[in-house]
């Protein structure tokens, strides 16, 4: 039997990334993820790595840049204000095909915001966060064990394709506590030949760069990379679907939106509404094959979501046309309640999809 | 006999370094200075945004290219990656280090990151063509300063030395210059220690080198090596602000003087 411990979502994070041989970590204080930073620091010391609180988010991020080009796993964390601070080292990462992990888990905004749970990140984190053309994969956990898998799976996937991963949580899943177990196999990470070590005089030197001065040679990095993206794209979408089958209402939320999502789904269910959730675990790559495939049999498709409706276009552009797409919502720290959902389904019945 | 080369850990190809530029004058001393302590093969330069932004090409050892002003934090995270092994060193301009990257530059030196800073400072911002810089002289005109420095519009320089010196952090700083033969054999001797620290994990060691851009400057070469004596040296003069080793910096003035 596999034993199981009572975490917090954050501080499963944290031991998952150390399982997965995360050794450094940097990061500044920021509400509601400094359960992660508090975790590293008492454990970090004991097992030989690294946990040094940065003077800011700016620095965090660079730190992790420069374990990243040293070749070894390294993670940040912060909550949505402090990831608009780290943009810039996104996008240089990205540009440099550094892999790495960061965890956001989102609060309400813009500005200052709030700092309850809230998922107005989507198109930040689904988009790149920071300028030029990239993407991260972004996994969203929807459990404290869910939480422990995504921070492996995204140490694994960034060696793999030599990018980000992005857990995207929120202050809900972050705080919730749970039982975890973390009894799964952590793959090695790959030989990393580009990684500056130190020449020890046996090589040419290594480089780690993002600056392309010939628009030709910048184009086909660009090119590169989004060859890279189709292939994740082919190879890791990944959504839960529940009771999709025959669903005519088919809901389509991650993380605590999707939770909520499934009680409201049981109680629709319960009265005879063949409602169903798709529950996106990676945003990017977005899961469309999940949508196509329940597209025969669906009626209407409600997006659920703690903000102004940002999955929502992805949802349309998987859909494309074929159902119409409602926005069931709350922001600012609010969070759909399971009846506002169930409301939400049996309008949708009602109307039979038109 | 050979009586003078190139040094080994700098790469055999064109730089783009405008002519009369002091940059190669310092990118030869941080590479003989690689070569004689013999660590090449465990060194990792980090260059910065600015003039020097290639810099990742001219030394043989492994490089890597920092966001704008981020160096001192890049080197943190290569640094503490493999701590016993690794040298690390930053190449940073001025705008790099003392204004879009000040907070980096002074929170590296606080924790004493074993690192090695060598810091250009000649007073201007030159990649971008010739804008005023956090360290440009009161009344020094710039293409953003076209009426001269207004001390009283855009405050003071930023004297990196002096400041970083209050800080009980930092192991080691000085300020050196290069135009001439005995400074720069002076600055040799700087950058040598700087990097001596670092082996010896004395901590965080910054040379700030005055140099000379005669392009944005609108000078001659010469005139711009004589512009270093007569205008930069009475405002950065030079000399070692902080070596903790050796009981020298403010501190331990006060500590004396009590």
């Amino acid at each position: 039997m596999t034993e199981k411990v009572l975490m917090k979502g954050n501080e499963a994070i944290a031991e998952a990334a150390i399982r997965a041989g995360c050794r450094h970590y940097f990061g500044y204080p920021i509400t509601p993820q400094t359960e992660i930073a508090a975790y590293m620091a008492k454990r970090m010391p004991k097992i030989g790595g690294t946990f040094l609180q940065a003077e800011s988010e700016i620095a965090a991020i660079n730190m992790v840049y420069g374990v990243s080009a040293a070749g070894k796993r390294v993670m940040t964390s912060s909550s949505s204000p402090g990831i608009s601070l780290k943009g810039e080292g996104l996008s240089y990462l990205a540009g440099a095909d550094l892999p790495a992990v960061i965890v956001n888990a989102q609060r309400g905004g813009p500005g200052l915001g709030g700092i309850q749970p809230s998922q107005s990140d989507y198109f930040q984190a689904t988009r790149g966060g920071g300028h030029g053309d990239y993407h991260m994969i972004v996994l969203a956990p929807a459990s404290v064990q869910e939480m422990a898998e995504l921070t492996i799976r995204g140490f694994e996937l960034a060696d793999e394709y030599r990018m980000t991963a992005m857990i995207l949580a929120d202050g809900t899943t972050g705080q919730m506590m749970e039982p975890v177990s973390f009894d799964f196999e952590v793959k090695e990470p790959p030989a990393k030949p580009w990684a500056t070590t130190g020449t020890k005089m046996a090589r040419p030197h290594n480089i780690v760069n993002s600056l392309y001065l010939v628009p030709e040679e910048l184009e086909q990095g660009n090119l590169d990379r989004y060859a890279r993206y189709e292939l994740i794209k082919e190879k890791e979408a990944k959504a839960e679907m529940y009771l999709t089958d025959d669903a005519e209402i088919v809901i389509a939320a991650f993380g605590i939106a999707a939770r909520v999502s499934r009680n409201a789904v049981d109680e629709a269910r319960a009265n005879g509404i063949k409602a169903g959730l798709i529950r996106p675990i990676t945003v990017w790559p977005f899961p469309d094959k999940a949508f196509k495939s329940v597209l025969p049999h669906t009626k209407a498709v409600l997006s659920v979501e703690l903000s102004m409706g940002q999955m929502i276009e992805d949802v349309l552009l998987a859909v494309n046309g074929q159902a119409p797409v409602t926005l069931v919502n709350r922001v600012g720290g609010m969070i759909p309640s399971p009846e506002q959902v169930y409301q939400a389904i049996v309008e949708a019945a009602k109307k039979g999809g038109n | 006999m050979t009586v003078f080369e190139r040094p080994k850990s700098l790469a055999d190809i064109p730089m783009h370094y405008c002519p009369g530029c002091t940059h190669g004058i310092v990118h030869r001393l941080v590479a003989e200075v690689i070569d004689e302590l013999g660590i090449e093969g465990r060194t990792v330069g980090i260059a910065p945004v600015g003039c020097s932004v290639m810099a990742y090409d001219y030394f043989t050892c492994d490089m890597i290219e920092a966001a704008h002003g981020r160096a001192p934090a890049v080197a943190t995270g290569v640094k503490r990656s493999d701590p016993d092994n690794l040298i690390v060193f930053t190449y940073q301009g001025d705008g790099d280090l003392a204004s879009i990257g000040t907070a980096e530059t002074v929170h590296a030196a606080a924790r004493n990151e074993n690192i090695t800073i060598v810091f250009i400072n000649n007073a201007i911002y030159g990649m971008t063509g010739g804008q005023m810089a956090p360290t440009s002289l009161p009344g020094q005109v710039t293409q953003t300063s076209p009426y001269g420095r207004d001390v009283n519009a855009c405050g003071y320089p930023v004297k990196v030395c002096e400041m970083l010196s209050e800080l009980d952090g930092p192991e080691y700083l000085e300020r050196v210059t290069v135009n001439n033969v005995r400074n720069v054999r002076n600055a040799k001797r700087a950058i040598k220690k700087a990097f001596q620290n670092q082996i010896d994990k004395k901590g965080f060691s910054l040379i700030e080198v005055l140099s000379s851009c005669p392009t944005n400057w609108g000078m001659t070469p010469e005139k711009a090596l004589q512009w270093i004596d007569e205008k930069m040296i009475p405002y950065y003069p030079l000399g070692v602000y902080k070596d903790r080793s050796a009981g020298i910096g403010p501190m331990y003035k006060k500590e004396a003087a009590e």
